[in-house]
Protein backbone atom coordinates (compact mmCIF):
# COMPACT_ATOMS: atom_id res chain seq x y z
CA UNK A 1 0.00 0.00 0.00
CA UNK A 2 1.45 3.41 -0.92
CA UNK A 3 2.12 5.66 2.02
CA UNK A 4 1.01 9.24 2.68
CA UNK A 5 3.55 11.91 3.60
CA UNK A 6 3.81 15.43 4.93
CA UNK A 7 6.05 17.39 2.59
CA UNK A 8 5.67 20.93 3.89
CA UNK A 9 4.79 22.72 7.14
CA UNK A 10 4.31 26.34 8.11
CA UNK A 11 2.74 28.64 10.64
CA UNK A 12 2.34 32.33 11.27
CA UNK A 13 3.60 33.92 14.43
CA UNK A 14 0.86 33.50 17.04
CA UNK A 15 -0.10 36.96 18.33
CA UNK A 16 -2.69 38.64 20.58
CA UNK A 17 -4.27 40.63 17.77
CA UNK A 18 -3.27 40.15 14.14
CA UNK A 19 -3.21 43.47 12.25
CA UNK A 20 -4.83 42.16 9.09
CA UNK A 21 -7.71 40.17 7.64
CA UNK A 22 -8.31 36.43 8.01
CA UNK A 23 -7.21 35.68 4.44
CA UNK A 24 -3.94 37.56 5.06
CA UNK A 25 -3.42 35.75 8.35
CA UNK A 26 -4.09 32.34 6.74
CA UNK A 27 -1.73 33.19 3.87
CA UNK A 28 1.21 33.47 6.30
CA UNK A 29 1.06 29.79 7.30
CA UNK A 30 0.31 28.72 3.73
CA UNK A 31 3.25 30.69 2.31
CA UNK A 32 5.70 29.17 4.79
CA UNK A 33 4.50 25.62 4.06
CA UNK A 34 4.58 26.14 0.28
CA UNK A 35 8.13 27.51 0.44
CA UNK A 36 9.11 24.67 2.74
CA UNK A 37 7.78 22.12 0.22
CA UNK A 38 9.05 24.04 -2.81
CA UNK A 39 5.61 24.04 -4.42
CA UNK A 40 3.57 26.48 -6.48
CA UNK A 41 -0.24 26.74 -6.22
CA UNK A 42 -0.78 24.63 -9.37
CA UNK A 43 0.82 21.67 -7.53
CA UNK A 44 -1.98 21.67 -4.93
CA UNK A 45 -4.90 19.42 -5.89
CA UNK A 46 -7.27 20.51 -3.14
CA UNK A 47 -7.30 22.44 0.13
CA UNK A 48 -8.87 21.70 3.50
CA UNK A 49 -9.60 24.77 5.63
CA UNK A 50 -10.00 24.28 9.39
CA UNK A 51 -11.35 26.68 12.02
CA UNK A 52 -14.13 27.28 14.50
CA UNK A 53 -16.43 29.47 12.41
CA UNK A 54 -18.21 31.31 15.24
CA UNK A 55 -15.17 33.63 15.54
CA UNK A 56 -15.32 34.65 11.90
CA UNK A 57 -17.15 37.49 10.27
CA UNK A 58 -16.32 36.00 6.86
CA UNK A 59 -18.80 33.31 6.00
CA UNK A 60 -17.40 30.20 4.26
CA UNK A 61 -13.72 31.26 4.40
CA UNK A 62 -12.52 28.19 2.45
CA UNK A 63 -13.70 29.62 -0.86
CA UNK A 64 -12.26 33.04 -0.07
CA UNK A 65 -8.86 31.55 0.77
CA UNK A 66 -8.82 29.41 -2.39
CA UNK A 67 -8.86 32.58 -4.50
CA UNK A 68 -6.40 34.49 -2.29
CA UNK A 69 -3.93 31.57 -2.25
CA UNK A 70 -4.07 31.13 -6.04
CA UNK A 71 -5.88 27.81 -5.69
CA UNK A 72 -8.69 28.32 -8.22
CA UNK A 73 -10.25 26.26 -9.69
CA UNK A 74 -9.23 23.45 -7.29
CA UNK A 75 -11.88 22.28 -4.80
CA UNK A 76 -11.74 23.19 -1.14
CA UNK A 77 -13.26 21.62 1.98
CA UNK A 78 -14.16 23.12 5.34
CA UNK A 79 -13.60 21.11 8.54
CA UNK A 80 -14.58 21.97 12.10
CA UNK A 81 -14.03 20.02 15.31
CA UNK A 82 -13.41 22.94 17.70
CA UNK A 83 -9.76 23.05 18.87
CA UNK A 84 -8.76 19.87 16.98
CA UNK A 85 -10.03 21.12 13.61
CA UNK A 86 -6.70 20.97 11.81
CA UNK A 87 -5.94 17.43 13.07
CA UNK A 88 -9.34 16.47 11.72
CA UNK A 89 -8.32 18.30 8.52
CA UNK A 90 -5.21 16.10 8.37
CA UNK A 91 -7.44 13.05 8.65
CA UNK A 92 -9.54 14.28 5.73
CA UNK A 93 -6.44 15.11 3.66
CA UNK A 94 -5.03 11.65 4.36
CA UNK A 95 -8.22 10.01 3.10
CA UNK A 96 -8.36 12.24 0.01
CA UNK A 97 -4.78 11.26 -0.90
CA UNK A 98 -5.12 7.61 0.09
CA UNK A 99 -8.28 7.28 -2.02
CA UNK A 100 -6.39 8.59 -5.05
CA UNK A 101 -8.81 11.49 -5.47
CA UNK A 102 -6.01 14.06 -4.98
CA UNK A 103 -2.19 13.79 -4.95
CA UNK A 104 -1.32 16.88 -2.92
CA UNK A 105 -3.61 18.52 -0.36
CA UNK A 106 -2.97 21.66 1.73
CA UNK A 107 -4.47 21.60 5.25
CA UNK A 108 -4.90 25.23 6.33
CA UNK A 109 -5.80 26.01 9.95
CA UNK A 110 -6.51 29.51 11.17
CA UNK A 111 -8.28 31.56 13.83
CA UNK A 112 -8.57 35.28 14.38
CA UNK A 113 -9.97 35.29 17.90
CA UNK A 114 -9.36 39.02 18.32
CA UNK A 115 -12.30 39.83 16.05
CA UNK A 116 -14.46 39.59 19.20
CA UNK A 117 -13.93 40.63 22.86
CA UNK A 118 -12.48 38.26 25.48
CA UNK A 119 -15.87 37.93 27.26
CA UNK A 120 -17.59 37.20 23.95
CA UNK A 121 -14.87 34.70 23.18
CA UNK A 122 -15.40 32.95 26.54
CA UNK A 123 -19.11 32.82 25.78
CA UNK A 124 -18.40 31.33 22.33
CA UNK A 125 -16.14 28.74 23.93
CA UNK A 126 -18.78 27.94 26.55
CA UNK A 127 -21.13 27.27 23.65
CA UNK A 128 -18.71 24.53 22.53
CA UNK A 129 -20.34 22.69 25.45
CA UNK A 130 -24.03 21.70 25.72
CA UNK A 131 -25.91 24.96 25.12
CA UNK A 132 -29.27 23.51 26.13
CA UNK A 133 -28.38 21.97 29.49
CA UNK A 134 -24.95 23.29 30.58
CA UNK A 135 -24.30 26.78 29.20
CA UNK A 136 -27.34 28.31 31.04
CA UNK A 137 -25.37 27.68 34.28
CA UNK A 138 -22.55 29.95 33.06
CA UNK A 139 -19.88 27.51 31.91
CA UNK A 140 -16.43 28.29 30.57
CA UNK A 141 -13.62 26.12 29.21
CA UNK A 142 -11.31 26.74 32.22
CA UNK A 143 -14.07 25.69 34.63
CA UNK A 144 -14.69 22.39 32.84
CA UNK A 145 -11.00 21.53 32.82
CA UNK A 146 -10.86 22.69 36.44
CA UNK A 147 -13.46 20.02 37.27
CA UNK A 148 -11.18 17.42 35.70
CA UNK A 149 -8.26 18.86 37.69
CA UNK A 150 -10.15 18.59 40.97
CA UNK A 151 -11.24 15.02 40.20
CA UNK A 152 -7.64 14.11 39.24
CA UNK A 153 -6.36 15.63 42.48
CA UNK A 154 -8.98 13.80 44.55
CA UNK A 155 -8.25 10.44 42.88
CA UNK A 156 -4.45 10.56 42.60
CA UNK A 157 -3.12 13.23 44.94
CA UNK A 158 -1.97 15.43 42.07
CA UNK A 159 -1.05 18.84 43.49
CA UNK A 160 -1.23 22.45 42.36
CA UNK A 161 2.57 22.40 42.34
CA UNK A 162 2.56 19.45 39.91
CA UNK A 163 0.38 21.53 37.58
CA UNK A 164 2.67 24.55 38.06
CA UNK A 165 5.66 22.40 37.02
CA UNK A 166 3.97 21.85 33.65
CA UNK A 167 3.64 25.62 33.15
CA UNK A 168 7.28 26.12 34.14
CA UNK A 169 8.35 23.54 31.53
CA UNK A 170 6.17 25.20 28.87
CA UNK A 171 7.74 28.58 29.61
CA UNK A 172 11.24 27.10 29.48
CA UNK A 173 10.67 26.32 25.80
CA UNK A 174 8.29 29.15 25.00
CA UNK A 175 11.21 31.53 25.53
CA UNK A 176 12.99 29.82 22.62
CA UNK A 177 10.02 29.94 20.23
CA UNK A 178 9.88 33.12 18.15
CA UNK A 179 6.35 32.19 17.00
CA UNK A 180 4.97 32.03 20.56
CA UNK A 181 2.70 34.68 22.04
CA UNK A 182 4.12 34.21 25.59
CA UNK A 183 7.94 34.17 25.78
CA UNK A 184 8.67 35.18 29.39
CA UNK A 185 10.10 32.80 32.00
CA UNK A 186 7.72 31.39 34.63
CA UNK A 187 8.84 29.98 37.99
CA UNK A 188 7.09 27.93 40.65
CA UNK A 189 7.21 31.08 42.81
CA UNK A 190 5.08 32.94 40.23
CA UNK A 191 2.26 30.42 40.64
CA UNK A 192 2.50 30.13 44.44
CA UNK A 193 2.68 33.83 45.28
CA UNK A 194 -0.90 35.12 45.74
CA UNK A 195 0.25 38.61 44.72
CA UNK A 196 1.52 37.35 41.37
CA UNK A 197 -0.74 37.64 38.31
CA UNK A 198 0.10 34.01 37.38
CA UNK A 199 -1.45 32.83 40.67
CA UNK A 200 -4.68 34.78 40.20
CA UNK A 201 -7.83 32.64 40.39
CA UNK A 202 -9.73 31.80 37.20
CA UNK A 203 -11.84 28.73 38.00
CA UNK A 204 -10.71 26.82 41.08
CA UNK A 205 -8.37 25.03 41.31
CA UNK A 206 -6.95 26.50 38.08
CA UNK A 207 -5.03 29.77 38.15
CA UNK A 208 -4.08 32.24 35.39
CA UNK A 209 -0.80 30.37 34.93
CA UNK A 210 -2.64 27.09 34.36
CA UNK A 211 -4.42 28.47 31.29
CA UNK A 212 -3.26 29.15 27.75
CA UNK A 213 -4.05 32.44 26.06
CA UNK A 214 -6.31 33.17 23.13
CA UNK A 215 -4.33 34.09 20.03
CA UNK A 216 -4.58 34.83 16.34
CA UNK A 217 -2.65 32.54 14.09
CA UNK A 218 -2.53 30.22 11.11
CA UNK A 219 -0.85 26.96 10.20
CA UNK A 220 -0.46 24.82 7.10
CA UNK A 221 0.46 21.19 6.50
CA UNK A 222 0.98 19.86 2.97
CA UNK A 223 0.01 16.21 2.54
CA UNK A 224 1.12 14.19 -0.49
CA UNK A 225 1.01 10.72 -2.00
CA UNK A 226 4.18 8.62 -1.74
CA UNK A 227 4.91 9.17 -5.43
CA UNK A 228 4.57 12.97 -5.20
CA UNK A 229 6.46 13.04 -1.91
CA UNK A 230 9.43 11.33 -3.52
CA UNK A 231 9.31 13.80 -6.43
CA UNK A 232 9.06 16.97 -4.36
CA UNK A 233 10.70 16.23 -1.05
CA UNK A 234 14.01 14.83 0.17
CA UNK A 235 12.85 14.52 3.79
CA UNK A 236 9.22 13.32 3.74
CA UNK A 237 7.62 12.60 7.09
CA UNK A 238 5.22 9.66 6.89
CA UNK A 239 1.78 9.49 8.47
CA UNK A 240 1.90 6.15 10.31
CA UNK A 241 -1.22 6.21 12.44
CA UNK A 242 -4.36 8.31 12.80
CA UNK A 243 -6.99 8.06 15.53
CA UNK A 244 -10.14 10.11 16.06
CA UNK A 245 -12.94 9.71 18.59
CA UNK A 246 -15.82 11.49 20.31
CA UNK A 247 -17.61 11.43 23.64
CA UNK A 248 -20.74 12.91 25.25
CA UNK A 249 -20.77 16.71 25.10
CA UNK A 250 -22.56 16.99 28.47
CA UNK A 251 -20.40 15.95 31.43
CA UNK A 252 -23.48 14.13 32.72
CA UNK A 253 -23.06 11.61 29.91
CA UNK A 254 -19.47 10.72 30.84
CA UNK A 255 -18.02 8.03 33.07
CA UNK A 256 -14.40 9.18 33.54
CA UNK A 257 -13.26 12.51 35.07
CA UNK A 258 -9.55 11.84 35.54
CA UNK A 259 -8.81 11.57 31.81
CA UNK A 260 -10.40 12.09 28.39
CA UNK A 261 -11.95 8.95 26.91
CA UNK A 262 -11.90 10.37 23.36
CA UNK A 263 -8.12 10.85 23.70
CA UNK A 264 -7.68 7.30 25.00
CA UNK A 265 -9.72 5.84 22.13
CA UNK A 266 -7.95 7.99 19.51
CA UNK A 267 -4.58 6.88 20.95
CA UNK A 268 -5.63 3.22 20.84
CA UNK A 269 -6.58 3.58 17.15
CA UNK A 270 -3.43 5.48 16.20
CA UNK A 271 -1.10 3.03 17.98
CA UNK A 272 -2.91 0.07 16.36
CA UNK A 273 -2.72 1.60 12.87
CA UNK A 274 0.98 2.41 13.29
CA UNK A 275 1.77 -0.92 14.96
CA UNK A 276 3.54 1.02 17.71
CA UNK A 277 3.15 1.61 21.43
CA UNK A 278 3.78 4.56 23.76
CA UNK A 279 7.32 3.40 24.57
CA UNK A 280 8.29 3.86 20.93
CA UNK A 281 7.34 7.56 20.82
CA UNK A 282 10.48 9.75 20.80
CA UNK A 283 8.84 13.18 20.90
CA UNK A 284 5.25 14.34 21.43
CA UNK A 285 3.08 17.42 21.14
CA UNK A 286 0.03 17.29 23.42
CA UNK A 287 -2.96 19.59 23.76
CA UNK A 288 -2.04 21.60 26.87
CA UNK A 289 -4.82 24.18 26.70
CA UNK A 290 -4.58 23.91 30.51
CA UNK A 291 -1.83 22.37 32.66
CA UNK A 292 -4.20 19.59 33.77
CA UNK A 293 -4.79 18.74 30.09
CA UNK A 294 -1.09 17.91 29.65
CA UNK A 295 -1.11 15.88 32.88
CA UNK A 296 -4.09 13.82 31.64
CA UNK A 297 -2.47 13.48 28.18
CA UNK A 298 0.59 11.75 29.74
CA UNK A 299 -1.78 9.13 31.13
CA UNK A 300 -4.30 8.94 28.26
CA UNK A 301 -1.43 8.34 25.79
CA UNK A 302 0.15 5.65 27.96
CA UNK A 303 3.36 7.59 28.73
CA UNK A 304 2.38 7.02 32.38
CA UNK A 305 -0.13 4.83 34.22
CA UNK A 306 -3.34 6.54 35.42
CA UNK A 307 -2.23 8.80 38.29
CA UNK A 308 1.43 8.47 37.30
CA UNK A 309 1.59 11.65 35.21
CA UNK A 310 2.85 13.72 38.11
CA UNK A 311 5.97 11.53 38.39
CA UNK A 312 6.84 12.31 34.75
CA UNK A 313 6.86 16.06 35.29
CA UNK A 314 8.50 15.86 38.73
CA UNK A 315 11.37 13.79 37.26
CA UNK A 316 11.62 16.08 34.20
CA UNK A 317 11.05 13.04 31.94
CA UNK A 318 9.04 15.28 29.58
CA UNK A 319 11.82 17.85 29.18
CA UNK A 320 13.91 17.89 25.99
CA UNK A 321 16.59 15.61 27.44
CA UNK A 322 14.08 13.32 29.16
CA UNK A 323 12.70 9.92 28.32
CA UNK A 324 9.66 11.30 26.47
CA UNK A 325 9.99 15.00 25.54
CA UNK A 326 6.56 16.68 25.44
CA UNK A 327 5.73 20.16 24.10
CA UNK A 328 9.32 21.30 23.74
CA UNK A 329 8.03 24.12 21.51
CA UNK A 330 6.33 25.68 24.55
CA UNK A 331 2.95 24.07 23.93
CA UNK A 332 -0.33 25.93 23.79
CA UNK A 333 0.52 27.42 27.19
CA UNK A 334 3.34 29.45 25.59
CA UNK A 335 2.41 29.59 21.92
CA UNK A 336 -1.20 30.61 22.54
CA UNK A 337 -4.17 28.73 21.14
CA UNK A 338 -5.67 30.01 17.88
CA UNK A 339 -8.29 27.23 17.78
CA UNK A 340 -8.23 26.15 14.12
CA UNK A 341 -4.46 26.68 13.73
CA UNK A 342 -3.33 24.73 16.79
CA UNK A 343 -3.26 21.17 15.42
CA UNK A 344 -1.29 22.27 12.36
CA UNK A 345 1.23 24.04 14.59
CA UNK A 346 1.66 20.87 16.67
CA UNK A 347 2.16 18.80 13.49
CA UNK A 348 4.69 21.38 12.23
CA UNK A 349 6.76 20.99 15.40
CA UNK A 350 6.82 17.19 15.11
CA UNK A 351 7.69 17.29 11.40
CA UNK A 352 10.59 19.68 12.09
CA UNK A 353 11.72 17.39 14.95
CA UNK A 354 11.67 14.29 12.72
CA UNK A 355 13.63 16.14 10.03
CA UNK A 356 16.08 17.29 12.74
CA UNK A 357 15.44 20.91 11.79
CA UNK A 358 14.02 22.04 15.13
CA UNK A 359 16.97 24.23 16.12
CA UNK A 360 17.39 24.94 19.85
CA UNK A 361 14.53 22.59 20.80
CA UNK A 362 15.76 19.64 18.74
CA UNK A 363 15.54 16.34 20.64
CA UNK A 364 18.19 13.73 19.88
CA UNK A 365 17.53 11.82 16.63
CA UNK A 366 13.81 11.12 16.99
CA UNK A 367 12.37 8.42 14.72
CA UNK A 368 8.71 8.52 15.80
CA UNK A 369 6.62 11.54 16.85
CA UNK A 370 3.05 11.92 18.13
CA UNK A 371 0.46 14.70 18.11
CA UNK A 372 -2.45 14.74 20.60
CA UNK A 373 -5.03 17.39 19.73
CA UNK A 374 -8.33 17.78 21.62
CA UNK A 375 -11.52 19.59 20.61
CA UNK A 376 -13.72 21.11 23.31
CA UNK A 377 -13.50 19.54 26.75
CA UNK A 378 -12.50 16.18 25.32
CA UNK A 379 -15.53 16.17 23.03
CA UNK A 380 -13.24 15.37 20.10
CA UNK A 381 -9.94 13.51 20.41
CA UNK A 382 -7.34 13.23 17.66
CA UNK A 383 -4.04 11.39 17.94
CA UNK A 384 -1.62 11.20 14.99
CA UNK A 385 1.67 9.31 14.76
CA UNK A 386 4.45 10.24 12.35
CA UNK A 387 7.75 8.65 11.31
CA UNK A 388 10.70 9.64 9.15
CA UNK B 1 -56.29 37.36 8.93
CA UNK B 2 -55.21 33.97 10.15
CA UNK B 3 -54.21 33.82 13.78
CA UNK B 4 -50.46 33.55 14.22
CA UNK B 5 -49.52 30.18 15.67
CA UNK B 6 -47.77 30.64 19.00
CA UNK B 7 -44.54 28.76 19.45
CA UNK B 8 -43.81 26.98 22.72
CA UNK B 9 -40.83 28.90 24.05
CA UNK B 10 -41.00 27.81 27.68
CA UNK B 11 -37.33 26.78 27.68
CA UNK B 12 -36.37 30.46 27.48
CA UNK B 13 -36.80 30.44 31.28
CA UNK B 14 -33.97 27.95 31.95
CA UNK B 15 -30.82 29.35 33.55
CA UNK B 16 -29.36 32.82 33.97
CA UNK B 17 -29.12 33.04 30.19
CA UNK B 18 -30.98 30.52 28.03
CA UNK B 19 -29.43 29.81 24.65
CA UNK B 20 -32.36 27.91 23.16
CA UNK B 21 -36.12 28.19 23.49
CA UNK B 22 -37.60 25.35 21.47
CA UNK B 23 -37.30 21.76 22.68
CA UNK B 24 -39.59 18.76 22.92
CA UNK B 25 -38.66 18.58 26.62
CA UNK B 26 -40.31 21.91 27.49
CA UNK B 27 -42.45 20.27 30.21
CA UNK B 28 -39.22 20.28 32.24
CA UNK B 29 -39.85 24.00 32.82
CA UNK B 30 -43.41 23.37 34.14
CA UNK B 31 -41.96 20.79 36.51
CA UNK B 32 -39.41 23.35 37.76
CA UNK B 33 -42.28 25.83 38.30
CA UNK B 34 -43.92 23.13 40.45
CA UNK B 35 -40.73 22.57 42.48
CA UNK B 36 -39.66 19.35 40.76
CA UNK B 37 -36.46 18.49 38.90
CA UNK B 38 -37.22 15.78 36.37
CA UNK B 39 -35.54 13.46 33.92
CA UNK B 40 -36.99 11.18 31.25
CA UNK B 41 -37.17 7.39 31.13
CA UNK B 42 -37.68 5.40 27.92
CA UNK B 43 -40.92 3.39 28.04
CA UNK B 44 -39.41 0.99 25.49
CA UNK B 45 -36.18 -0.07 27.20
CA UNK B 46 -36.38 1.60 30.61
CA UNK B 47 -33.18 3.65 30.28
CA UNK B 48 -33.17 6.80 32.44
CA UNK B 49 -31.83 10.08 31.03
CA UNK B 50 -30.65 13.25 32.62
CA UNK B 51 -30.66 15.79 31.12
CA UNK B 52 -34.09 14.77 29.84
CA UNK B 53 -34.35 13.91 26.17
CA UNK B 54 -37.17 13.24 23.74
CA UNK B 55 -35.53 10.37 21.87
CA UNK B 56 -33.94 7.14 23.09
CA UNK B 57 -30.55 6.37 21.50
CA UNK B 58 -30.60 2.85 22.97
CA UNK B 59 -33.81 1.50 21.36
CA UNK B 60 -34.66 4.44 19.04
CA UNK B 61 -38.13 4.75 20.58
CA UNK B 62 -39.65 8.19 21.04
CA UNK B 63 -41.95 7.38 23.92
CA UNK B 64 -40.65 8.83 27.16
CA UNK B 65 -42.07 9.26 30.64
CA UNK B 66 -40.96 11.80 33.22
CA UNK B 67 -39.48 10.84 36.58
CA UNK B 68 -38.67 13.10 39.51
CA UNK B 69 -35.05 13.32 40.66
CA UNK B 70 -35.05 12.40 44.36
CA UNK B 71 -32.59 11.47 47.07
CA UNK B 72 -28.94 12.43 46.96
CA UNK B 73 -26.11 12.13 44.49
CA UNK B 74 -22.38 12.01 45.09
CA UNK B 75 -20.35 15.11 44.18
CA UNK B 76 -18.04 14.05 41.32
CA UNK B 77 -16.26 17.40 40.98
CA UNK B 78 -16.81 21.16 41.00
CA UNK B 79 -15.14 24.45 40.13
CA UNK B 80 -15.65 27.93 41.51
CA UNK B 81 -15.69 30.57 38.78
CA UNK B 82 -14.21 33.98 39.54
CA UNK B 83 -15.04 35.30 36.05
CA UNK B 84 -18.24 34.65 34.16
CA UNK B 85 -18.95 34.57 30.46
CA UNK B 86 -21.01 37.35 28.82
CA UNK B 87 -24.38 37.55 30.59
CA UNK B 88 -23.19 35.86 33.81
CA UNK B 89 -20.95 38.61 35.26
CA UNK B 90 -23.51 39.46 37.98
CA UNK B 91 -23.60 35.83 39.20
CA UNK B 92 -19.89 35.43 40.11
CA UNK B 93 -18.52 33.82 42.13
CA UNK B 94 -20.45 30.57 41.63
CA UNK B 95 -19.62 26.87 41.57
CA UNK B 96 -20.51 24.55 38.69
CA UNK B 97 -20.61 20.88 39.65
CA UNK B 98 -21.56 17.34 38.69
CA UNK B 99 -23.60 14.96 40.86
CA UNK B 100 -23.65 11.18 40.31
CA UNK B 101 -27.00 9.51 41.08
CA UNK B 102 -25.85 6.05 39.98
CA UNK B 103 -28.04 5.49 36.93
CA UNK B 104 -27.65 9.09 35.73
CA UNK B 105 -25.63 12.23 36.49
CA UNK B 106 -26.68 15.88 36.80
CA UNK B 107 -24.64 18.91 35.77
CA UNK B 108 -25.56 22.16 37.53
CA UNK B 109 -24.56 24.69 40.17
CA UNK B 110 -23.91 24.37 43.88
CA UNK B 111 -26.28 26.50 46.03
CA UNK B 112 -24.80 29.95 46.64
CA UNK B 113 -25.29 29.65 50.42
CA UNK B 114 -23.10 26.54 50.70
CA UNK B 115 -19.60 27.86 51.56
CA UNK B 116 -16.70 26.45 49.53
CA UNK B 117 -15.06 25.25 52.76
CA UNK B 118 -18.04 22.91 53.27
CA UNK B 119 -17.68 21.36 49.79
CA UNK B 120 -15.72 18.16 49.21
CA UNK B 121 -15.55 15.70 46.32
CA UNK B 122 -17.55 12.57 47.20
CA UNK B 123 -20.01 14.29 49.56
CA UNK B 124 -23.76 13.64 49.15
CA UNK B 125 -25.88 16.54 47.88
CA UNK B 126 -29.50 16.88 46.77
CA UNK B 127 -30.89 18.73 43.75
CA UNK B 128 -33.46 21.47 44.34
CA UNK B 129 -35.26 24.02 42.18
CA UNK B 130 -33.89 27.55 42.38
CA UNK B 131 -35.45 30.84 41.26
CA UNK B 132 -32.82 33.34 40.07
CA UNK B 133 -32.98 37.08 40.90
CA UNK B 134 -33.90 37.86 37.26
CA UNK B 135 -36.95 35.55 37.48
CA UNK B 136 -35.33 32.74 35.53
CA UNK B 137 -35.35 29.14 36.84
CA UNK B 138 -32.59 26.60 37.33
CA UNK B 139 -31.68 23.95 39.91
CA UNK B 140 -28.86 23.82 42.45
CA UNK B 141 -27.15 21.23 44.63
CA UNK B 142 -27.43 21.63 48.38
CA UNK B 143 -26.99 19.77 51.67
CA UNK B 144 -29.49 16.93 52.15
Amino acid sequence: MPRVAIIGVGQSEFVRAYPGSVRELAFEGFKEAMRDAGLTPKDIGASVVCSAPEYDKQRSPAGVFAEYFGLNPQPTFYVESLCSSSSMGLRLAYSLVKSGLHDVVAVVGFQKMSEITSAESQERMGRGADIQWESPFGTMMPAYYAMYARAHMAAYGTSLEDLALIRVKAATYGQLNDKAVYRKPVTLANLSNPEDRMAGPVASPLRVGDCCANADGSSCVIVASEEKAKTFCHKPVWILGLGAATTSVNLAGREVFTGLTAAREAARQAYAMAGLGPKEIDVAEVHDCFTIAEMMAYEDLGFAQPGGGKELIRSRATYKEGEIPVNVDGGLLSKGHPIGATGGSQIRTIVLQLREEAGPIQVKQPEIGLVHNIGGVGLYGNVSIFGR
Amino acid sequence: MAEKKESDERFKKFGTVSFTSLTKTNDFIDHLENGKVTGTRCKGCGRAFFPPRADCCQCLAGDMEWFEVSGTGRLVSYSKLEYGPAGFQNDVPYCIALLDYGTFKIFGRIAADLPETAIAVGMPLKTVVNRLPNGQLNYVFTSP
